[in-house]
């Protein structure tokens, strides 16, 4: 992928993954930052987001701003990996799920609108694995996410 | 009609009782959780779907973001498909006391995607600090968390880095 991308390729990607303009044209606002036409801004961030380089143009949400969440690890025998794997993606308030190394080797987002319907998607995942669900809740974010500076080589 | 480069988003708060703009952000939120339109004016598109004014999102967002409930606005590159292909999540042990301050000094280190504290599961799980670290390589990774494990030091009591080997499954933030 990263010896098809341009130096504008470059730019488009690592440039602006903050501060996006709230403007009425914000990728006119782009396209005078880079010195090239809004179209053109337009048009090569629909091929990077086709070409899978970019994910979205979007808001980046703090975590637990909305409703309840959690990280959760299940410490899952091998052989039952790729079922339980099935079964926790099947629900639609899991939107991350890794596999790791480690004893616990399922880690995976649950979200839900409150704390309750949390628990008992929790308890839900218990009951149909027969595994325990370790739930470790963020309790202090002391990240400030600027997003990252890429290198390319 | 409100404009968003001139109205303060207090001022405009007042205008609203906070339920009503909680489900106004919501809204926002959930309108443009795939991504903001690539169009020439993408905020009028997500008004339209909204039913509000196209200066009422850019406030709405400016004030989601003057209160932390969005963090930044922006490109987000897929660092994975660009080749950021390791990703360790380093988790240490280190006293409560402590957690807070070494927790910031990880925090704003410029490689760790994430940085948080959780809850220990002892004895399962003794780990209360969690950083993300992300490289092309898990050499890379490995020097990076050879770097936070320099800067916690003696506050070390311990610690490990689950490798992550599959993806799963990765979904946007979705509202329920």
């Amino acid at each position: 992928m990263n010896n098809t991308l341009s130096e504008l390729d470059k730019r488009l990607l690592n440039d602006f993954q903050r501060d996006f303009p709230l403007s009425n044209t914000p990728f006119a606002d782009l396209a005078l930052e880079l010195g090239i036409s809004q179209q053109e801004v337009i048009e090569k961030l629909r091929s990077l987001a086709e070409r899978g380089a970019v994910s979205r143009i979007g808001a980046v949400l703090r975590p637990k701003q909305m409703g309840a969440s959690t990280l959760a690890a299940m410490a899952v025998p091998k052989s039952q990996l790729d079922q339980v794997a099935r079964l926790v993606n099947g629900y639609p308030h899991v939107n991350h799920n890794y596999e790791r190394e480690h004893r616990y080797n399922l880690w995976f987002v649950v979200t839900a609108g409150d704390e309750d319907e949390l628990q008992y998607t929790l308890q839900d995942i218990e009951q149909h694995s027969g595994i325990p669900v370790l739930s470790l809740p963020m309790l202090d974010d002391y990240h400030i996410d600027l997003g990252f500076e890429l290198q390319w080589d | 009609m409100i404009d968003a480069s001139a109205a303060s988003s207090t001022q405009y708060e007042s205008l609203l009782d906070k339920t009503a703009i909680d489900r106004i952000d919501r809204r926002i939120i959930a309108a443009t959780q795939t991504g903001l339109p690539l169009a020439t004016r993408p905020y009028h598109l997500v008004a339209a779907r909204v039913g509000i004014e196209p200066n009422e999102v850019m406030v709405f967002l400016r004030r989601m973001q003057e209160l932390g409930i969005i963090r930044r606005i922006g490109v987000i590159p897929n660092h994975y498909a660009l080749g950021y292909r390791a990703n360790g999540m380093s988790v240490w042990d280190v006293p409560d006391e402590k957690a807070d301050e070494l927790g910031h000094k990880v925090g704003h280190l410029d490689f760790v995607s994430h940085c948080y504290r959780r809850p220990r599961h002892l004895p399962d799980w003794p780990y209360n600090l969690f950083a993300m670290v992300h490289g092309r390589s898990r050499e890379q990774v490995q020097d990076k968390i050879a770097q936070i494990a320099l800067l916690l030091g003696e506050s070390i009591r311990g610690h490990t880095v689950l490798y992550s080997t599959r993806i799963l499954k990765k979904t946007g933030l979705r509202l329920t």
